[in-house]
């Protein structure tokens, strides 16, 4: 890690850096994890900073709030390379990456308008993750491209 | 065999299917035997869509079990009406029969709907998706007349939308069929079932022309093309045209040939088909009850 993305990751007291998302990815990362900052969270964002590794990432930074292994593992959906970063006192006490999760419930809306769980049921979406894709468990469509314009907006 | 909820032939494995079509052959073969076994026991009927046959077989299946049914009636006249969602229908009429029977516009109802409820539901068609039962009785026609050995099968007309195809392309890949898919271009298997019957190593090609493959098929199960798939009129009658069967057709296809259809039929298959030897449609429409009749009986009992 270079001294300027050390800095960049550790600038925040506590709560949560995702790094190494894929660029132009941070606004969707934000919209899965549900953060659009009306609740008054400090959220920064980088987007298309240079990295080694990716060419070109985003990276996210909220303040405040140590996201759970489920809530970011959706991620790797749009940004397989995130990572998570864990802070408390500007120390870095946890870092892992985003795991390919088995199912997404209600992160994902169903693009066949004729699905059931577009209408209002109390039932949340619910996708299967493929090797390739996503499958919704309900009416078996698949979602492999742009799985980003599917994320559910509230 | 124990399956709460019957709502996709994909949950289905070989030995269940087959518990349930060797019920049904011994049902079919002594029906009094049956004729009370589920006698005090409803079954409650849920179509959110109209369909008369499916309705009437299930009623038949379940009167001749010896029990009743109760009729949500038309959509029209019922609380959906007024705007009640599905989950709480399910959850009230639940309280009123023994197990559901549920025909539904959209995909994925059976399902959402079987989570809210702890008496069996079967599905009976759910949108463009599933619809177990016809699958079953499409496997009972197919092993009464041509039998599951080194069985080849040809699906027609439509399988972009029809669900019959989808289940029953789901269940032959459990009895190793050899699947030839043949459509229009823009009527081809969607990228679900195709997904599905890859992951299962099914062997199954597709083709545009029927010709290529008649002669080496075993069953052909004809579907209907609709009209409402097409932008205009003539571009449905050229294509659907190229699609539709008579008897001078089925003179290239083998003797032991069976022609199948869920029905209703409107000109797919010409009426001089039916004078064939090949002409199975109608048994397979009759085997609608004594298949639901097993059905109904391995559910209830499973859950007595
Ligand atoms: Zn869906």
């Amino acid at each position: 890690m270079t001294d300027d993305e050390e800095l960049r990751v550790s600038k925040i007291t506590e709560g949560t850096v995702i790094d190494h998302i894929t660029g132009g990815q941070a606004l969707n990362v934000l919209a899965i994890l549900g953060i659009d900052g009306s609740r008054g969270e400090e959220v920064s964002v980088g987007m298309n900073v240079p990295s080694d590794r990716l060419g070109r990432k985003d990276i996210v930074k909220v303040e405040g709030r140590e996201l759970s292994q489920d809530e970011v593992d959706v991620l790797s959906l749009i940004a397989p390379a995130a990572t998570i970063n864990i802070v408390r006192d500007y120390d870095v006490i946890e870092k892992h990456r985003v795991e390919r999760p088995e199912q997404v419930v209600g992160v994902l809306e169903c693009p066949n308008r004729n699905c059931i769980t577009t209408k209002s049921e109390p039932v949340d979406s619910h996708f299967d993750v493929l090797d390739e894709g996503v499958r919704c468990a309900y009416c078996n469509t698949i979602i492999r491209e742009g799985i980003a314009d599917h994320i559910q907006v509230d | 065999m124990r399956h709460d909820h019957i709502i996709s032939a994909k949950q289905l494995s070989r030995a269940d299917i087959e518990s349930v079509l060797d019920r049904a052959a011994e049902i079919a073969a002594d029906p009094s035997a049956v004729a009370d076994r589920h006698a005090g026991k409803l079954l409650g009927m849920l179509f959110f869509e109209p369909s008369t046959r499916t309705k009437m077989s299930f009623s038949a299946a379940m009167k001749r079990l010896g029990g009743d049914i109760v009729d949500m009636g038309p959509v029209d006249q019922s609380s959906v009406k007024k705007g009640e969602s599905l989950a709480d229908t399910v959850r009230v009429v639940e309280g009123y029969a023994d197990a559901l029977v549920m025909r539904h516009p959209l995909e994925g109802s059976a399902k959402m709907a079987s989570d809210f409820v702890d008496v069996p539901l079967i599905n009976a068609g759910d949108g463009a998706g599933q619809h177990p039962t016809q699958t079953l009785l499409d496997l009972h026609t197919i092993r009464e007349s041509a039998g599951f050995d080194d069985l080849t099968v040809g699906i027609m007309g439509d399988l972009k939308y029809g669900r019959t195809v989808h289940s029953l392309a789901h269940a032959l890949t459990t009895f190793d069929a050899t699947q030839h898919f043949i459509s229009p271009e823009s009527l081809q298997l969607p990228r679900s079932v195709r997904y599905d019957l890859h992951e299962t190593g099914a062997s199954m090609r597709e083709h545009t022309e029927l010709d290529e493959v008649l002669p080496s098929l075993d069953v052909l199960y004809v579907t209907r093309i609709q009209r409402e798939r097409f932008p205009d009129e003539n571009e449905y009658r050229e294509i659907a045209g190229e699609y539709q069967i008579d008897a001078e057709t089925l003179e290239a296809a083998s003797d032991d040939l069976v022609v199948m259809h869920p029905l209703p039929r409107v000109d797919e298959i010409a009426a001089d088909v039916d004078e064939t030897t090949h002409a199975h449609y109608f048994q397979q429409a009759h085997n609608g009850v004594p298949v639901r009749m097993a059905l109904l009986d391995l559910i209830l009992e499973g859950n007595a």
